[in-house]
């Protein structure tokens, strides 16, 4: 699970956002809600680590993630959670199976090729094992993306904008997949967008504000 | 041994850039080893050809081409002297001179010399025969071991000889004695190897127009008999030896060169002829590191998204800086180990080229301990250019890259 309290952040030279606080449990699903430049970018990245907040604290799975220390908090991102973009990137030098294996491997963990191969089959993907991932369609990109996301069994599954340049057929084909891959991992599933057709789908919704 | 991988993957990713980078890294390596072995070999193979000779009597000339005829078998001859004038030096008990070993040049078969010698030049050269025995009467000839190799020559073969160094069948001697071996040395490294020899009396007959039995005869009254070259090695080293030469050149028709001098002055000149080389490899050498800063450094603005990714997942600074300082230093290790191989056949090629021009034979695989240390130097050339590079991929802001 994530808890996230009173975090504000400032871009340099910039007015300050603070954030209101978060909460999402193991399996549980929450939609963050915000027109652009409401910052929800940013919340993702503070959630991840990815950023450092001015004030308020993270804390994921029990462990503050401004007392992990520094050396450890990108390892320990890896290990606890997984990360999905609205448009996907990879290492265009590895092929699909080696860019999922790198993710174990980053994560300090064991590269594990049944759970690579069955996770890339539950998502239809075994064909493109060994191609690269600018031979496959932007649908596929995108699943390819959330099994890499997945491969770690993350505590929390973060989303930004996932569907926003999706039709409506593959925005639902991707909630869905989001929502029954977080299911089976068990991580708490954050979805960060402005897509309002998500909307309804996901029990708890957070709306951010453009803020005073 | 992963993240080796993972760069060994990104620089197979980029094909052209990779092939650029090791061509020029080859071909710098390539060229500062080639010139380092170049010159070992070259060197070398003079060095044991010097056999303790300390003086070379001749006729008048270029005391170079006397050194190069006389004791490397490789010039033609500056002229012939007669017997008579060197017999003094030739005296057993002579004061200053161990041993002499006068030489007569002028004949070859099939392209290799036939030196007219004495007996002396087989203590001289400290060689030992392998097949037969010593050439003792006039005609018989003692062959080299890699003459005999190339030529397939057996003892008890006749031949007959060609007038001149070149192989040129329209001077054959026909109407003269043939040669016959009786013997084939062992193999010694030196230049015997490439020699045929005989006793002097052959080349004087061969060359007494058909009436060679006068000769082995006896003496005729006035000595007219000629050698080319008188080679010497001192008894003592004084303040005598040194103005020898000095003495022999002013004072005589004749010519003493020093080989340790000439060779000196060969060396010397052909010194600024591969430092020259070795310049222009180094320069290339800059400019390839210059090649792999560029590449590394261009090729990273495309790869912030990869990078800042990778941090996503779970890669710290740390491994990013070292993922790229290691693209650097595979690429130094291929460019170097390919530029070794390179300097390696092309000094086997030029060893084989001087093997035909010369009749010389070459150690081409040897490794010098130099090379070792410009292996180091490529190596470290290659992780000092990739340097900037890994620090710019360190500082990469993840939270920035990402919001792009």
């Amino acid at each position: 699970m994530i808890e996230a309290s009173s975090l504000s952040f400032h871009y340099p030279g910039g007015a300050s956002i603070s954030f209101p606080d978060i909460r999402c449990d193991a399996g549980d699903q929450l939609l963050i809600l915000g027109e652009s430049g409401t910052g929800k970018s940013t919340l993702l990245q503070l959630l991840a680590g990815l950023r450092q907040p001015d004030t308020g604290s993270v804390r994921i799975h029990g462990t503050m993630l401004q007392d992990v220390p520094k050396v450890r908090r990108d390892q320990f991102r890896g290990q606890h959670i997984g990360l999905i973009f609205q448009t996907p990137h990879f290492l265009q030098a590895l092929n699909v199976e080696q860019n999922i294996a790198l993710a174990q491997r980053l994560a300090g963990k064991e590269v594990d090729l049944l759970r690579i191969h069955a996770l890339l089959d539950k998502l239809g993907l075994l064909h493109r094992l060994n191609a690269y991932p600018r031979h496959c369609s932007q649908g596929e990109q995108q699943r390819i993306s959330i099994a890499r996301a997945l491969i770690n069994r993350p505590d929390i599954l973060l989303a930004d904008e996932p569907t926003s340049a999706l039709d409506d057929r593959h925005c639902r084909e991707v909630l869905h997949l989001l929502q029954e891959q977080a299911a089976d991992c068990r991580s708490a599933l954050i979805i960060v967008t402005h897509d309002q057709r998500i909307k309804d789908q996901i029990p708890h919704t957070i709306t951010l504000e453009r803020h005073v | 041994m992963y993240s080796l991988w993972l760069s060994w993957k990104h620089l197979v990713h980029k094909p052209s850039q990779l092939v650029l980078n090791l061509v020029l890294l080859a071909l710098s390596t390539g060229l500062i080893a080639g010139v380092l072995l170049f010159d070992q070999m070259i060197t070398d193979r003079l060095d044991r050809n010097l056999a303790g000779i300390d003086l070379v009597i001749g006729a008048k000339g270029s005391p170079l081409q006397l050194i190069l005829s006389g004791m490397y078998h490789l010039d033609t001859p500056t002229g012939n002297i007669s017997l008579e004038s060197v017999r003094p030096f030739m005296r057993p008990g002579h004061p200053l001179i161990q041993r002499a070993v006068p030489l007569s040049l002028g004949d070859s078969y099939q392209g290799y010399r036939i030196v007219g010698t004495d007996t002396a030049f087989l203590a001289m050269y400290g060689l030992t025969i392998g097949q037969g025995q010593l050439a003792d009467a006039p005609m018989d000839v003692l062959a080299g071991a890699n003459v005999a190799k190339a030529l397939g020559l057996v003892v008890g073969q006749t031949f007959q000889s060609v007038h001149g160094l070149d192989d040129n069948p329209d001077l054959t001697h026909e109407d003269s004695h043939p040669f016959r071996v009786v013997g084939i040395l062992e193999p010694s490294g030196t230049v015997a190897d490439q020699l045929l020899l005989t006793p002097l009396e052959s080349v004087w007959m061969v060359h007494d127009h058909g009436h060679a039995e006068e000769v082995t005869g006896g003496l005729p009254e006035q000595d007219q008999r000629q050698i080319t070259t008188l080679l010497i090695q001192y008894r003592v080293r004084n303040h005598l030896t040194l103005n020898l030469p000095r003495n022999i050149n002013e004072n005589t028709e004749l010519m003493a060169a020093s080989p340790a001098m000439e060779m000196n002055r060969l060396y010397a000149l052909m010194g600024a002829g591969t430092d020259l080389l070795g310049i222009l490899a180094w320069i290339i050498l800059g400019v390839s590191g210059l090649s792999i800063f560029v590449s590394l450094y261009s090729s990273l603005q495309a790869r912030r998204y990869e990078l800042a990714l990778m941090r996503v997942m779970g890669s710290s600074p740390g491994g990013l800086f070292r993922l790229i300082i290691q693209e650097g230093f595979l690429l130094a290790l291929a460019g170097g180990m390919l530029g070794i191989i390179l300097a390696h056949v092309g000094v086997w090629l030029s060893g084989q080229f001087l093997e035909d021009a010369w009749h010389y034979s070459f150690d081409t695989w040897v490794f010098l301990p130099a090379e070792g240390w410009l292996f180091l130097a490529v190596l470290a050339f290659g992780v000092l250019a990739a340097l900037i590079p890994a620090w710019q991929a360190r500082k990469v802001d993840i939270g920035e890259t990402l919001v792009d």
